[in-house]
This record gives C-alpha cells, structure tokens and sequence, in this order.
C-alpha cells in the first residue's frame, strides 16, 4: 500500500490543456474519489496516475518514488474500467489469472490468488463462465477481482459502476465500501455521480475544468463549500442560489435582504462587505419549508412526490425558480401560491467571485473531526 | 356460455394473426422473387444445363445432336481401357495444381493481409492514404493485372529480368511464365499481389471492432505486446479471418483468368477452370467439358462445407461479447 502525490501536474492533448497544474497528496490507505461533471479531466487524472497517458509537466510520486516514465506495471497499480475491459474470449478465471502468467508466480501460486479473489467477490461457481454468461454486475465482480489478484500498491477505479442499473449499483457500491475496509488498501475512485462520491468516499476531490475546486470530507463539503461550484455540485436537488443585497454588517455575521425579503441573519465572516453590496444567497432545498409563513413567496409550479418526501418548484417574485424539499406527501398544490420559510443557521453567502465567505460559529460533531481530518 | 365465449374469442384472435402472417408472407414472396427470377436465370439454369450436358456426348459444332450416354465422360471401359475425366492424368494434375496454387496463394495472403491490417490498424499521418493506396491492385481488373505483370515477366523485354539482370542476381534471362518450374511460382506472385488488399482490408475491418479498453487493461497488467497479439488479438478476429479465408478460397479453387493470361494452356499450371475451358472451346467437347465443371463444382462445393463447418466450429469458440 502506498501514498500518491501529484505535484503540478499539467496535461496537454494537442494544444489544448486538459489539467491545469494539479496539486493533491492522497494518503496512504484513504479512499479518495475525483467527482465533478463530464469534461471536467477526472478521467484523464486517474489516466495519468494509472501511467496510461504522458504527463506534460509536473511530478508524481507513488510510494515515495518518481513515476513520470514509469509504465503502469512498474507503478504497480491496478485499474478497474468503466466498461469492465474483460478479455471476451477467455473465462473468468484465466481473466483474473492472465496478469499474472508471465511475472514469477508459479502455477500453484497463480490458483491460489484467484481463487482467494473469487471468493472474497463470491465469484467461485462462476469461473468457467465467458464474460457474455456473467451479468453486468458479476463482470464488474471479475474486473475487481483481476485487480485484487495483483496485489497492487493502488486501486484505481474509473467510474466502475456508471453502467450498472439503480439497484446494483448501490449493492456494488456497498461492496467496494467493504473491500475497501479488509484490503485496507489506497484506492482512487472516479465517478460523475455525487452520491457515490458521497458515501465512499474518505476525501473528495471536487475537479472542474482541470483544476481543482476543493478537496475535503463529505460533510465538509457538503456544509462548507469553497465555492459556488461546489456548493451546487454537492448535494442533490442542486443548492439554490438567491439574488440578495447586504443590508447589515456585524461581527457575527451578516443581514441580507434576499429579494425585497426583511433582513435575515447568516453567519458568515463578513470581511469585505459593506451594505449595499450585492451577493448571492445559498440555501439547499432540504434548509427551507414552505407553508403560510415564510421570508420568501412564490407560486408553486410543478410538485414531484417520492413517498418520503416531496419537491416542490417554487417561482419566486424575482422570476427566480427554486426548489423546496418537504417530508411526506406535499399539502400545497400546483398553482397556488406559498411562502418559503429559511433556516439560516444553513445557509451560504457567495461574492461576485463566486467564493463563499466562510461560516462562523461552532461545527457540529461531524463537521468538526471532518474538518480536521481534512486540513 | 363464457368458456364458449372464450374460445371464440381466442379462435378469431388466431384466424386474425394468420391472415396478417400470411399477408406477411406474400409481401416477403413478393418482394423475393424477382432476386430468385433473376439467380434461376443466370445461375440456375447454366448449373443444371451443365450438368445435363455432363451426361451427353455434346459437341460445339452441332449442340442440337447430343445424346444422353450416361456417366461415361466421367468414367468408361472399352477393351479394359478405362477412359473419362476421372481416369485423365491431365484432370488430376489440374486439380493438383489447383490446389497447390489455392493453398500457397490463400496462406500467403492471410499472412501478408494481417500485417498490412496491423499496420494500417496503427496511427500514424496520411494513414487514409496509405489505406487507399494499398486497395489500389486489388481495384486492377485481374485481366488487366495478369496482361500487365505479364509484359514485367517477360524474358525478352521484361522489367524484372532487366532489373535483376542489372544488379547481377541472374546472369540469363528467365522465361518466368513459360519455365515449368517458375511458372507456377509466377502466377501465385501476382495472385498474392493482387488479393492481399482484400484480406488486408477485412482484416482491418475485424480489428477496426476490437475493443480499446482490453488493451489498456493489458497494459495496466503489464502483459507483453507479442504475447498480447497471439493471446488477445488472434483469437478475437479469427472468425473474421475464417471468414475472409473462405472467400479468398472460393475465388482460388476456380481460379482461371490469370492463370490463362499468364501462361495459356501449360501444363505446369492449368487449373480445373483452365482444364475444362480446353476441353469445351479447344477440343469442342461440350459434353466431356461439362463433365469436368460439373466435377470441378463438386470439389469446391465440398470443400467450401468442410471448411465452413470446421471454421464455423472454431469461430464459435471466439465468441465475442
């Protein structure tokens, strides 16, 4: 097992720049996940950690040492791909033996580690099988399991669960959660999907555009979020983001108006705002209530019910559209009008850069350890 | 009352699913027939015209005089002399040659046209270029082809004995096409010349299908590129290649303009086609000539089932997901 540092690294296809100088130290046994949306270069970084594509400039170390011009056997990683990438021809165990044929391992030796593989991933009925007979999830079972016989120093997956249905991708998800515990091993996971970045992960890394937005624990991010972008990115229905007017500075926080509103609190640092100035207000759909009371009014457009709790799409005065998340069956109906209550204590305020001003006060449990685990 | 109600509903259903079905199967009919006109006209009718002839003592100059005498073109006795295509050391050495020629020519191509694929297969500039270059003698006429590489195989003012003469490797001119022993030899270089674009080509197609990510996934394992080509590659496009070889094979068992171009009627490489041409138009014996079509239908008719049925085993085995 091993640490992987990235330092700088940039990379280039042709003349355009795919991973503007990325900086991130992954320790040793974490389950870190690269997320953000498609294009935004996580595949290419876990590529270039795998040695499957040149890095233009930068350093990177597994273990201590320099793998630049390294090939991906000499780094010792394994990789798990989006696709499985089994061998169609070959039948579940000489898929999982064939990596190992030609380095030293002699027969027995080679036996022996599929079939402890195949057991662990409960593949062992299933070894005289050809990929087409296996299900989408057994195949993706078998490519883990090509990668547990290598004994690699790091795993790393690329989006290993993106073509699997609902259902067994939250019970594969659970697996590679448990493998993730016995093997104690490192392991880089990509994936688009924030749910997934969610629950495995020990530190996510939120990419966009080749660079770097934030890196932190789940919770961390999901209460402190650097920025816009992460801030929208985590957390599912997305962030709202309200236009609001600073109307009130203190120590403890500031008072914003959100649309026309009467002032409401948030604590956040407020160095560098003045009242007047013009920010914009953060809140998740799961920190509002609608009701007949409420900071904000609107007119409910469209209702979506999931049994334990409901949407609702609210068009605020201002045009806006924002979504409200209520527990149970939704008592308002389409049309009609409704207030939006706030809890403040949850809510972000966002610059013109886009940068959050950081909260104030004290950190639930979670966040605190998160925090810290982070740092 | 309901059961009967049931089954009459149950029974219109049906009547109703019939008449569609079989609207279905007139339009198919329909829309088939014309093919299976046109096929019984070309194809159809010569067969069966050959093979009757086959059991005739046909001759060209008068076809209206023929008289069915059974299978003696193909086999007869007359004072304990075995006469007929079967017994005819000519027929035998045609099929010999045949054969030779197929095998040798079929082998070379499959081995040329995979390393063509394999390179056409790797990026690199103007490789569209080079793709269509390579097609180039395959798109020649064989007519064409044969006439041309026979004035470059000539003794006196051919090209390849000027060049060879020149560089000091004969010290005499060859007759390349009309030497028994470099003829046959002559006729499969240009055969392979020709037909290894055909095999290059669907070669690539085959590799064109193969997944990328196996590769990446063999490179992570470390496994080396040799042994990823005899264990990854070729046993993912051996269907493709089967097929490709039973193609070429059917084209190089009746095999016949280029050899006839080449070297005309010689012994050292006539072929089935060859031998039964001679027979009908040369020697005018319609009936003896068709005898030996028929024969020379037969063996490419057997040979294509042995071939397909064990090709068809064995590209079962490359099953692809």
């Amino acid at each position: 097992m091993a640490d992987v540092t990235l330092k700088g690294i940039v990379k280039d296809f042709g003349s355009t720049r795919i991973i503007h100088g990325v900086d991130l130290q992954i320790k040793d046994r974490e389950l870190i996940v690269f997320v953000g949306p498609s294009g935004c270069g996580k595949s290419t970084l876990l590529r270039l950690i795998a040695g499957l594509e040149d890095i233009t400039d930068g350093d990177m170390f597994i273990d201590g040492d320099l793998v630049n011009q390294r090939s991906p056997k000499e780094r010792k990683i394994a990789m798990v791909f989006q696709s499985y990438a089994l061998y169609p021809h070959m039948n579940v165990y000489e898929n999982m033996a064939f990596g190992l044929e030609l380095s030293k391992h002699s027969k027995e030796d080679i036996k022996d580690k599929v079939m402890e593989a195949a057991r662990i991933l409960e593949l062992t009925p299933l070894l005289e099988r050809k990929p087409k007979q296996l299900s989408g999830g057994q195949r993706q079972r078998v490519a883990i399991g090509r990668a547990i016989v290598r004994n690699p120093k790091v795993f790393l997956f690329d989006e290993p669960l993106s073509n699997l249905d609902a259902a067994l991708r939250v019970q594969m998800r659970i697996e590679i959660a448990k493998l993730h515990q016995d093997m104690d091993a490192t392991m880089v996971y990509v994936t688009h999907d924030q749910v997934e970045a969610m629950t495995l992960a020990d530190r996510i890394v939120v990419l966009n555009a080749g660079r770097i937005e934030q890196v932190g624990s789940p919770l961390e991010l999901y209460h402190r979020p650097r920025n816009k972008f992460v801030a929208g990115f985590i957390g599912s229905p997305k962030m709202n983001f309200i236009e609001a007017q600073v109307t009130g500075v203190a120590e403890d926080g500031v008072e914003l108006s959100v649309i026309g509103s009467d002032p409401v609190k948030v604590a956040v640092d407020p160095t560098g705002l003045a009242v007047g100035d013009k920010v914009e207000f953060g809140i998740r759909p799961e920190h509002m209530g609608s009701g007949t009371e409420g900071e904000l009014s609107g007119k409910v457009e469209v209702i979506e019910e999931l049994g334990e709790s409901h949407f609702l799409h609210v068009r605020l005065t201002d045009g806006s559209l924002i979504t409200v998340q209520g527990r149970g069956d939704a008592t308002a109906k389409a049309g009609e009008s409704c207030k939006v209550k706030l809890d403040c204590s949850h809510a972000h305020v966002f610059g013109g850069d886009g940068f959050a001003f950081s909260k104030l006060g004290t950190l639930g449990q979670h966040e605190k350890t998160a925090t810290l685990e982070g740092a | 009352m309901t059961l009967a109600l049931q089954q009459d509903g149950t029974a219109t259903r049906k009547a109703k699913r019939s008449n569609l079905s079989s609207a279905r199967l007139r339009a198919a009919w329909l829309f088939l027939a014309p093919m299976m006109i046109a096929l019984a006209a070309v194809a159809g009718w010569p067969l069966l015209r050959t093979i009757w002839l086959g059991f005739t003592d046909a001759n060209l100059t008068d076809l209206s005089q023929s008289q069915f005498i059974g299978f003696e073109n193909y086999l007869s006795y007359y004072d304990g002399e075995a006469y007929g295509v079967l017994v005819d050391a000519e027929w035998w050495n045609a099929v010999w040659n045949t054969l030779w020629f197929s095998v040798i020519s079929v082998g070379l191509e499959t081995l040329f046209g995979l390393l063509i694929a394999l390179i056409l297969n790797a990026e690199f500039k103007g490789r569209g270029l080079v793709r269509a270059a390579v097609l180039i003698p395959w798109a020649i006429p064989t007519i064409v082809s044969a006439k041309m590489w026979g004035w470059m195989l000539h003794d006196q003012f051919g090209v390849i004995n000027e060049i060879l003469l020149g560089v000091g490797i004969l010290s005499e001119p060859v007759a390349w096409t009309a030497d028994p022993s470099t003829a046959m030899w002559a006729v499969i270089m240009v055969d392979v010349w020709k037909t290894t674009p055909f095999m290059a080509l669907l070669t690539l197609a085959a590799l064109q299908m193969l997944p990328g990510d196996i590769y990446e996934a063999a490179r992570v394992d470390g496994i080396n590129p040799i042994r990823v080509f005899f264990k990854v590659t070729l046993p993912l496009i051996r269907p493709a290649i089967i097929v490709a070889v039973i193609f070429r094979s059917l084209d190089a068992l009746r095999v016949f303009d280029l050899i006839y171009v080449l070297t005309s009627s010689s012994t050292s490489t006539m072929s089935m086609s060859v031998y039964a041409r001679q027979q009908l138009v040369d020697f005018q014996e319609v009936g003896y000539g068709s005898a030996a079509a028929t024969l020379l239908f037969i063996v490419i008719a057997l040979l294509t089932t042995i071939t397909v049925v064990a090709g068809g085993l064995k590209s079962g085995e490359g099953e692809q997901s």
